[in-house]
């Protein structure tokens, strides 16, 4: 690619980061910088192209250790945004959020306790 | 093996790349609203497979058991830690990923000057100066992303450790690595792979100076911030690599994460330089030390709270850090149902950076079951306030100070606050008078309408909701 083709690449996709983003409520923060921070993830492309021309002990490790920070970085980030906002979406069934809870996001186990039971809820977190 | 081969740069892989981009400009607008949040992160996990997959197919790609063994490992970790982690420890969670993104950028600078050299004719300069670049950050990134993870797990103090000449230090490393930057620039086909990684060593050194002095409450600017950098560092080595995806992706990253980071600081009313040059959070507070304990309040235990809250007719409970640090979350919403039982209404004032981060205290109460909503914005609940029985400050402190509003020469003057004071009593629990991360003395706890319970948040939470089932 052409170096001035990138950089208007660049250029445009600041302004489109700048314009996606605006306007925020602040619950929403926490998991957004979440995903954004998955998104960076991206970078694990980086470390196949890098492990794909490797040639020597050194490079080897490098490579696969950036494929490894990358992958936990995009495994990581995209799971934890997920449970996040599962916490949100499983409160929309109000009172009785006991069946529907589970189905929004598999890796979220579901503390569903029964009002005031908060001794055995405690134990289910450890 | 028959696989098809996509050729690097050719119209497929660029035309795969361009719908995985899409997918995350698509996902991260989603990620800006509450209803199709959680669809926009599966967009935009979409997108993150089109574009490992379509990398995976590129020509020239090899060593299949390296890739994969690192894809599994790496992929078994993500899995293992999101979800073991606490819902408390969500933003030093961020902070690793982060980090590892970072150093897996560094990484990948580190490989390609490597490569460069043993073909012999090092990097152009329009791959150098970008190569250079995301090794730096990359490097600053990582390193600033687990001393910020450090803190927040408690693994180091979170008081700003502040070294003597600490600006001069860095400043003189920052020229440091700028010049051997310049020089392995100019000298782009024959680069020292040493000087490089002298070059990564400095950065890594500034990370950690940078990020030791900050404060825990400043911490979440910190880890936005540097999600950006992360982000920058990414779309500089699309650059030196000619990846339109990791150009793009990188890039939005960058320019999103500094507008939310802005945001955050925004809300505490602090600037991004203030936070990163002043060690604000926990600095020496001008005289208010000296005065702590020795002013009138009033104690309670959590019988007499339970009291005054079984009759009231409203009542406000206003979260903050303490409540994340004892993981008090459930205990309190324990309380509130008893309250309810009772025919009390209760709600829930968040103020925007309650928490370790914006946004951070409603994922903690939702995942207590706190219904979204009893959850009421500062802006929504101050003018309730004056009719509120009684307000509960649980941890909380900076964002309750009334010296926010009525003293112009305090340290936090101007910052929006949750307005307590004005509601007919007001309940403070907390573990002593100390000051909050502002380091400032809070105007609150002296006032005739406050009483002061002095315990762990969970604790006394438990008590309240078992003295109001006793009463």
């Amino acid at each position: 690619m052409d170096l001035m083709t990138k950089v208007t690449i660049f250029v445009l996709a600041v302004f489109v980061g700048f314009e996606v983003i605006s306007k925020v409520p602040t619950t929403l923060h926490t998991p957004l910088m979440s995903q954004t921070n998955a998104i960076h993830g991206i970078v694990m492309l980086g470390g196949l192209i890098v492990a794909g021309y490797a040639d020597d002990g050194l490079e080897y490790a490098i490579g696969a250790i950036a494929i490894a920070f990358g992958a936990i970085n995009i495994v990581g980030g995209f799971m934890v945004t997920d449970r996040m906002l599962g916490m949100f979406t499983r409160k929309k069934p109000a009172a009785s959020s006991a069946s529907a809870g589970a189905k929004g996001s598999d890796m979220d186990s579901p503390q569903l306790p029964r009002p005031g039971a908060a001794g055995s809820e405690k134990d289910g977190e450890k | 093996m028959i696989r098809a081969v996509l050729e690097p740069g050719g119209s497929a892989a660029t035309a795969l790349y361009i719908v995985s981009f899409s997918l995350f400009i698509i996902g991260i607008k989603q990620g800006t609203h509450p209803t199709t949040a959680k669809r926009g992160n599966m967009v935009a996990a979409v997108g993150m497979a089109i574009a490992v997959l379509t990398t995976l197919l590129l020509d020239g790609i090899g060593n299949w058991g390296l890739i994969f063994g690192a894809l599994i490992v790496g992929s078994a970790v993500g899995v293992v830690a999101s979800i073991r982690v606490q819902m408390t420890e969500m933003p030093q969670m961020v902070a690793l990923y982060n980090g590892v993104g970072g150093g897996a950028v560094a990484l990948i600078a580190w490989s390609e000057i490597r490569h460069g050299i043993s073909l012999g004719h090092g990097l152009d300069l329009e791959a150098m100066i970008p190569t250079l670049f995301a090794g730096v950050v990359g490097s600053v990134s990582f390193w600033g992303s687990n001393i910020a993870f450090a803190k927040l797990q408690d693994l180091i103090p979170t008081k700003p450790l502040a070294v003597p000449g600490q600006q001069v230090i860095n400043a003189v490393l920052l020229i440091g690595i700028l010049a051997a930057c310049t020089v392995t620039a100019i000298d782009h086909s024959h680069p020292s792979e040493g000087l490089f990684i002298a070059i990564l060593l400095a950065a890594a050194l500034l990370g950690n100076l940078v990020v030791l002095p900050i404060g825990g409450a400043d911490m979440p600017v910190v880890i936005s911030l540097l999600n950006a950098f992360t982000g920058l560092s990414a779309a500089a080595a699309g650059f030196a690599l000619d990846n339109v995806a990791l150009i793009v992706a990188g890039t939005l990253v960058g320019s999103s994460g500094t507008i939310l980071t802005m945001e955050m600081a925004t809300a505490m009313n602090r600037s991004v330089a203030n936070i990163l040059f002043a060690g604000f959070g926990g600095a020496p507070a001008g005289g208010g030390g000296g005065a702590i304990g020795e002013k009138p309040h009033v104690s309670i235990g959590a019988q007499d709270a339970a009291i005054k809250l079984a009759y009231a007719d409203t009542v406000v409970i206003v979260p903050g850090y303490g409540l994340a640090v004892a993981q008090a979350q459930h205990a309190i919403k324990e309380v509130a149902d008893e309250l309810e039982k009772r025919g009390v209404t209760v709600n829930y004032a968040i103020h925007p950076v309650a928490g370790r981060m914006p946004g951070h205290m409603n994922v903690l109460l939702a995942e207590a079951d706190v219904p979204y909503e009893q959850l009421k914005e500062m802006e929504e609940i101050n003018p309730e306030m004056p009719r509120t029985s009684v307000a509960v400050v649980v941890g909380a402190n900076d964002v309750t100070n009334p010296a926010a509003k009525n003293d112009p020469d305090s340290p936090i003057a101007g910052m929006p606050i949750i307005e307590v004071n004005e509601a007919t009593e007001v309940i403070v629990i907390k573990r002593s008078l100390s000051p909050g991360f502002a380091g400032i003395d809070n105007d609150l706890f002296y006032e005739a309408n406050t009483s002061m319970l002095f315990d762990d948040a969970k604790k006394a939470a438990a008590d309240i909701a078992a003295e109001i089932q006793n009463l």
